[in-house]
């Protein structure tokens, strides 16, 4: 099939699902028109059942904990597939990387960089750090926080060099942190199993409504889904990275 | 408030549709990067922080950062196929 | 204007379903296929979205102060960052695909016919 039957036949057939979608979407409640009672039931009781104002937060650990559990352990098996995809191959070799070698075509980091990159290595890390662990008071979580730090990671490349990155965040650490985050989980929902409720009730001691140690599990899970994305993250960086710098086929120049 | 809503709603339509009109994966990058942008801006027009901050960090940095360290291998690739052809 | 969202959401899903049908690159490819994605977001957040309200918070305003829905902005802010992660997936896979067959043209990788 050529590219240009190929446009043809995908732009008939766009017209009709676009008209069938368009179609469907009408017989949803206007823009701005809000009916369902399930958000509405949330808002109003999820503050004094859980204990944590920020009530997507509660959602997402505590109502639907199951649903993020399985959507962790896509991110999980997505990090483990990127890293048996980029494995070294037969005819690889992994050469120590060198940045500074003759035949590499990229620039040297500009000082402007190095600098910029070192001086926001610290507060980047406190950030992520203060949205996984005020995930259930203020908008945030572990999933936003541990993107955060990993872009910390980045940050610690671009103004060093791999064997920076490599030092700071060694590999057996990330592997461990990313493992550990994704065991917890489970860990925290058998704990609910142990104390005679269902698989991950909300067992701890609940608190007060905005203050730090409150909300029961969920900053628990907060703080183990942070170390898991934070950890695949970092992982998936130092992948590519290591395929463009150390694993090597005979004869490629970067 | 309405201006501004309809304002972001025609803005993410027309980054969209650029992010797939640019046919160099390098520029898409950076498009992608600011289509991430202006998807985050409107996550909090629509009230909705927490999804907002996930989409700047993911979309704006972590998704665009992954593009281009592919880009990099390939190029790497190209350059040792182009040096044996030679 | 009450239409608008839904409209940019299906105006996004087929753009990004023709950029991944006439695509001749394969990162081209999968960039399109996170601009899809994303269409299915604004649409979660169409459908919870209030007028006049305001975020799902109540660390400083008191509990009954009219907000939006916060089980789409649960569901769309964990797709996203597990949507990204399988992005970088099927990057390594276009990486993989460039180093076996020296392409990354979809045309040019199809299988050969014998």
């Amino acid at each position: 099939m050529t590219p240009r039957l190929r446009r043809r036949v995908f732009l008939a057939a766009a017209v009709v699902a676009g008209a069938f979608l368009l179609w469907g979407l009408t017989g949803l409640p206007d823009y701005g028109v809000y009916n369902g009672p399930y958000g509405d039931v949330l808002n109003r009781v999820a503050v004094a059942e859980r204990k944590a104002t920020n009530v997507v937060a509660s959602v997402t650990f505590d109502y639907r904990g199951v649903d993020t559990m399985g959507e962790e352990y896509i991110l999980f098996a997505a990090v483990l597939g990127v890293a048996i995809l980029l494995r070294a191959q037969r005819d690889e070799t992994e050469q120590p990387p060198d940045e500074d070698a003759a035949d590499r075509h990229a620039p040297a980091t500009s000082n402007a960089v190095r600098v910029v990159g070192l001086a926001l290595v610290g507060p980047v890390v406190l950030f992520g750090g203060y949205v996984v662990t005020h995930g259930h008071l203020t908008p945030g979580g572990g999933f936003q926080g541990g993107v955060v730090l990993a872009t910390a990671a980045l940050l610690v490349y671009l103004s060093g060099e791999y064997v920076t990155l490599r030092r700071v965040s060694p590999e057996v650490a990330t592997d461990a942190a990313e493992s550990v985050g994704a065991g917890a989980y489970v860990a925290i929902g058998l704990l609910g199993v142990a104390a005679g409720a269902t698989f991950l009730a909300n067992v701890l001691p609940l608190g007060r409504p905005g203050a730090l140690l409150s909300a029961g599990t969920i900053p628990p899970i907060n703080l183990v889904v942070g170390l898991e994305v934070a950890g695949g993250f970092m992982l998936l960086l130092s992948e590519f990275l290591e395929q463009t710098l150390v694993i090597r086929r005979p004869g490629e120049v970067t | 408030m309405i201006v501004l809503e309809v304002a972001v709603f025609l803005l993410v339509a027309a980054a969209g549709t650029a992010v797939v009109l640019t046919r160099d994966p390098l520029n898409q990058a950076i498009v992608a990067s600011f289509y991430g942008l202006v998807l985050g801006i409107m996550f909090f027009v629509y009230q909705a922080p927490d999804v907002a901050l996930s989409q700047i960090t993911v979309g704006a940095v972590a998704l665009p950062l992954m593009i281009l360290l592919a880009l990099a291998k390939v190029r790497a690739l190209e350059g040792s196929r182009r040096r044996d052809d030679r | 204007m009450r239409f608008l969202p839904y409209a940019v959401a299906a105006w996004l899903l087929l753009v990004g379903l023709y950029g991944i049908v006439t695509s001749r690159n394969l990162v081209h490819a999968i960039i399109c296929l996170s601009v899809a994605q994303s269409s299915t977001y604004i649409l979660l957040l169409s459908v919870g979205f209030e007028r006049g309200g305001t975020a799902p918070i109540f660390l400083d305003v008191p509990v009954g102060t009219k907000a939006v829905d916060p089980v789409v902005g649960a569901l769309t802010l964990t797709d996203i960052v597990v949507g990204a992660t399988v992005s970088a997936l099927l990057l390594a896979l276009a990486v993989q695909a460039h180093k076996h067959h020296g392409t990354l043209d979809p045309e040019r990788l199809k299988p050969e016919r014998d």
